[in-house]
C-alpha cells in the first residue's frame, strides 16, 4: 500500500515539474530594460488576434497570436516605435488587427451616432417637459373635472 | 401629425434595426479583407520542404500562373481538399505550389526535426494525393505572416508577374472552382 502511494507521489511530483516547464515555455521573452518590456506588453494588449476575433494577442493561445507576439518582440528588440509595430501589423492583417478603428467616412458613424442619440434624446425630453406645462395640461384637468361631475350626477341619480 | 411622429419614429427605427441585424445574419466576421491582393508576393528566401538545400525566392512565381496553397498535416480541411487539388492539377494543368508550415515547430526552441516534418507530410500526401509542383517550407512562418495568413488552408492565386490576384480562405472544392477560381484562372492565363 505504501509503495503505491510513493509511486503516485512520484508521478505527481514529475507532473508538477513538467507542467511548470511547459508553462514557462509559453513565452520566454527577456528584455534588456523595463521600458521595452512595457512597450511589448502594451502592444500585445492593443493588437487583436485575427483568428480568435475577440481576444488580443497577449491573451490568445492561437498559433497566429504566438507568431505575432514573436514578431512584436523582434520589432521591439530592434527598437521600433509603437506606431511602427502597429502599422506593420495593419499592413498585413488590416485595420481589424488594431483595437482603435481609424477615422474613415464609414467609421465616422461610430462617433456621430451616439452623440446624435444623446442630443436627440435630450432635446425631445426637454420639448416634452415644456409641453406638459402649457395649456394642454389645463385642458386635461377640465376634462377630468367634467368626468368627475358626470360621475357624481350618476351617483345622485341612484 | 403628432401621432405620425409618435408611431412613425419607432417604426422607422425598428425597420432600420431589423434590416441592419438581418444583414448581420449573413455576414461572416471571420471574412477579413485581404491586403495582399494586387500586391507582389513578399520577398522570401525559403527552403524546399523535401530538399532543404534548395532555396526558393519570389522568382519561382514568374511566367506561370500559380496557386499557392498554405497547408499543414495538422489541418483537417487541407486533407479534405488534397484529392480535389490533385484532380485540378492533373486535369486542368493548374500549377499548385505548397506553402507548408508546421504547427508544433516552435522556431525559438527548435522542438521538431525536419525529418519528422517531412515524414508526416509524405505520409499524408501518399494517402490523399499530391497536387504540388514543389513545396516551400515556411520554417519560421514568416512568409505566412507577411501574407496575412490566419490559418490553413488558404490560397493565393499569383499571376505571371508574381502579383497576388486572388485570395481565398478555406478549402477549394467543386463550387469554389466553378464560381471563383476557374474564371480567375482563365482571366490570368489570357493576360
Amino acid at each position: 500500500m505504501m509503495k503505491v502511494r510513493n509511486v503516485v507521489c512520484c508521478f505527481l511530483f514529475l507532473f508538477c515539474l513538467v507542467a511548470s516547464t511547459v508553462f514557462a515555455a509559453q513565452d520566454n521573452y527577456t528584455f534588456a530594460d523595463e521600458q521595452s518590456r512595457k512597450q511589448f506588453l502594451t502592444l500585445t494588449e492593443t493588437l487583436r488576434c485575427p483568428k480568435c476575433q475577440n481576444q488580443n494577442i497577449a491573451d490568445s493561445d492561437a498559433m497566429i497570436a504566438h507568431d505575432m507576439r514573436r514578431k512584436v518582440y523582434q520589432l521591439v528588440q530592434e527598437g521600433k516605435s509603437n506606431q511602427y509595430v502597429i502599422d506593420y501589423m495593419k499592413s498585413r492583417y488590416g485595420d481589424f488587427v488594431y483595437y482603435q478603428p481609424p477615422l474613415t467616412p464609414l467609421t465616422v458613424l461610430l462617433w456621430v451616432v451616439p452623440v446624435f442619440f444623446v442630443v436627440f434624446g435630450s432635446v425631445s425630453f426637454i420639448v416634452l417637459q415644456l409641453r406638459r406645462k402649457t395649456p394642454a395640461n389645463s385642458k386635461q384637468t377640465s376634462e377630468h373635472d367634467e368626468a368627475l361631475e358626470k360621475a357624481n350626477t350618476l351617483l345622485k341619480e341612484d | 401629425m403628432k401621432k405620425i411622429g409618435i408611431f412613425g419614429i419607432p417604426i422607422v427605427v425598428f425597420f432600420g434595426l431589423s434590416i441592419f441585424l438581418f444583414k448581420g445574419l449573413f455576414s461572416d466576421p471571420r471574412q477579413l479583407d485581404s491586403l495582399t491582393v494586387d500586391r507582389p508576393i513578399p520577398s522570401f528566401q525559403l527552403p524546399d520542404l523535401f530538399d532543404v538545400e534548395k532555396i526558393y525566392s519570389p522568382e519561382v512565381f514568374e511566367d506561370q500562373v500559380t496557386l499557392l496553397n498554405v497547408w499543414g498535416v495538422w489541418c483537417v480541411t487541407c486533407a479534405v481538399e488534397l484529392p480535389y487539388l490533385t484532380k485540378l492539377a492533373d486535369e486542368e494543368g493548374l500549377r499548385v505550389v505548397g506553402l507548408y508550415y508546421d504547427q508544433d515547430l516552435d522556431p525559438d526552441f527548435g522542438t521538431k526535426k525536419v525529418e519528422d516534418v517531412q515524414a508526416e507530410a509524405t505520409t499524408m500526401l501518399a494517402r490523399f494525393g499530391n497536387p504540388y509542383a514543389f513545396q516551400i517550407f515556411d520554417v519560421r512562418r514568416e512568409l505566412s505572416l507577411d501574407l496575412g495568413v490566419t490559418g490553413a488552408p488558404e490560397h493565393f492565386l499569383i499571376d505571371k508577374n508574381g502579383i497576388v490576384r486572388w485570395h481565398h480562405v478555406g478549402d477549394i472544392n467543386e463550387r469554389v472552382w466553378r464560381q471563383l477560381l476557374k474564371p480567375q484562372l482563365t482571366l490570368l492565363r489570357d493576360e
